[in-house]
């Protein structure tokens, strides 16, 4: 029972950074349809940029910080720099739905070498902002810590402050009309471009939040944020690509559930399990868990 | 002349021109009815004038001023407001939602909330509605949501595109009464493009008929309505 009980807590904390990076890809679908796999690389620079700032200043919060405004400015730049001018250039045919796509891998490709360029391809480690001491529990310890209830009490305040730009503010609304009709949202007087940028710009921030706390727990490398990425975007199809919340939902079952195969089957299925999720969930509901008829949710 | 004076108006859907230098004028707080079957360059018309369209040539000038190549945010901010084509609502949004986008624009809120109340006195039923989603509304009720947003931005100059499409004919005398209760009362200049001729023409000052992208008759509604040639040829009654 014990175990059951650890195996979920450890679930929970590694879901709720899927939960980040899954939401980052689906705010970026909602607004612009491209699957951008560029997220992996504007968390990674951002991450690295907060590590300088915590490195130097010693203090983690300070850096998460500046990851957090660098995340937000690298997004923005990558919707400014690049997306508009490809939806300038490539607006019908194939190319207008593949160039997107395969701009966002080239984006990553570029983003990584430009952070091996600046920082090297050896780890990096951050300091975590608590003890990675697991709680003991009767005799023992269990695999769960003080930087896990931290994670998780993290990744709840950025949920909560984005549910809340969204439901409660103008900007939410601008954002949400903008996703859904941007037509009737430009006639409503909306500045739809750059509502969309706003939106790039929240994604790039809830990605360098990600980025952090999965660096916290690891080490940081040009390449250490993949795995993260195609988590969180297994998360988002299993959540329906569209619902916010569903994306969500969605990183913590797939948290929990490849926690589950990892202390109970074997670390070689963890993979196995991931993307068996992501190909069943195609077939047998490829609107995710959160569709319901033709209805999309906010 | 103050007003809405659209000159040469061309549009190109690109190699095709789907508007031919179409020229009228409607005076402040006039109602023009635009008339013509589908296909014939209501939409685009409408879609020019919001700014929706800019493969535009020609000029179109409102209080005395171009409105060809201005984007839509700027024209609603000039007093222009487009509700389009086929009751547009936002079904994923709440009535309130959809009343607030109408003022979203707006940087002092509690100007947009006097126009919501004020909208929801001319139409009580979205007042009894406003938590729920857009969605659930009936077809009449979502046409009256769509004016009712664009009646929140207090425009000057309201474009409706087919406000009768798809709503039954009881239905449609209702919101044609409520437009033109609606203009008199906010002294609203008006553009009402529609397939439905008789009921458009009977409240409207002007009359456009355009067929193939070009204007074939224009004049007083009430003197198109008598025309015999007009109404064998384009009105269809």
């Amino acid at each position: 029972m014990q175990k059951v009980i650890e195996t979920l807590l450890i679930g929970l904390s590694t879901g709720s950074i899927y939960a980040l990076m899954s939401l980052a890809l689906v705010l970026v679908w909602r607004s612009t349809r491209v699957v951008n796999f560029a997220q992996a690389g504007q968390a990674m620079l951002s991450t690295y940029i907060g590590f300088e700032i915590a490195s130097r200043s010693e203090i983690f919060w300070l850096g998460l910080v500046f990851a957090i405004a660098a995340g937000a400015l690298v997004g923005a730049g990558v919707d400014y720099f690049f997306m508009r001018v490809l939806f300038k250039h490539a607006t019908s045919g194939p190319a207008a739905v593949v160039a997107p796509v395969i701009a966002t891998l080239g984006l990553l490709g570029l983003i990584r070498s430009i952070v091996g360029l600046t920082w090297g391809g050896e780890f990096k480690s951050i300091e975590a902002p608590a003890s990675t001491d697991g709680f003991s529990v009767g005799d023992g310890t269990i695999p769960f810590s003080d930087l896990d209830v931290l994670i998780i009490a993290t990744v709840s305040i950025i949920l909560i402050a984005v549910a809340y730009i969204f439901q409660r503010t103008n900007l939410g609304l601008a954002l949400r009309a903008s996703a859904y009709a941007p037509e009737i949202a430009q006639l409503a007087g909306i500045r739809t471009a750059r509502t969309r940028t706003i939106g790039w710009s929240i994604a790039g921030a809830v990605g360098g939040v990600a980025g952090m706390l999965v660096t916290s727990n690891n080490f940081l490398s040009p390449y250490s944020l993949d795995l993260l990425l195609v988590f969180g975007f297994i998360a988002a199809v299993i959540g329906g690509l569209e619902s916010m919340v569903g994306s969500v939902i969605g990183a913590l079952v797939l948290g929990i559930g490849l926690t589950f195969i990892l202390n109970y089957v074997g670390t070689s299925l963890v993979f196995i399990g991931g993307f068996s999720v992501l190909i069943l969930v195609l077939l047998i509901k490829p609107d995710g868990i959160m569709a319901k008829g033709k209805a999309r949710r906010a | 002349m103050s007003g809405l004076v659209v000159n040469r108006l061309s549009v190109s859907h690109g190699a095709i021109e789907a508007l031919r230098a179409v020229s009228f004028s409607v005076e402040v707080g006039q109602l023009a009815a635009v008339i013509g079957s589908n296909g014939a360059g209501k939409t685009t018309l409408l879609r020019a004038l919001s700014g929706l369209n800019n493969q535009t040539s020609g000029s179109a000038q409102w209080n005395e001023r171009e409105i060809l190549g201005a984007r839509p945010d700027a024209l609603v901010r000039r007093g222009i407001s487009h509700v389009s084509e086929g009751k547009s609502v936002i079904a994923e949004l709440s009535v309130k939602e959809n009343l607030i986008l109408g003022g979203i624009w707006r940087s002092n809120k509690s100007d947009t909330s006097a126009a919501i109340a004020e909208v929801v006195e001319l139409f009580p039923v979205l007042g009894q509605r406003m938590s729920q989603s857009a969605d659930s509304l009936s077809g009449g009720e979502r046409q009256m949501l769509a004016i009712g947003r664009a009646l929140v931005s207090r425009p000057k100059l309201l474009l409706l595109d087919e406000p009768s499409l798809g709503l039954a004919p009881l239905v449609i005398e209702q919101i044609f009464a409520t437009i033109d209760q609606l203009r008199r009362k906010l002294g609203l200049t008006v553009v009402l493009v529609e397939q439905n001729a008789m009921s458009a023409l009977e409240i409207a000052d002007i009359g456009i008929i355009i067929n193939l992208g070009e204007v074939v008759a224009s004049g007083r509604a009430s003197e198109l309505i008598d025309d015999p040639a007009l109404r064998a040829a384009y009105l269809g009654y």
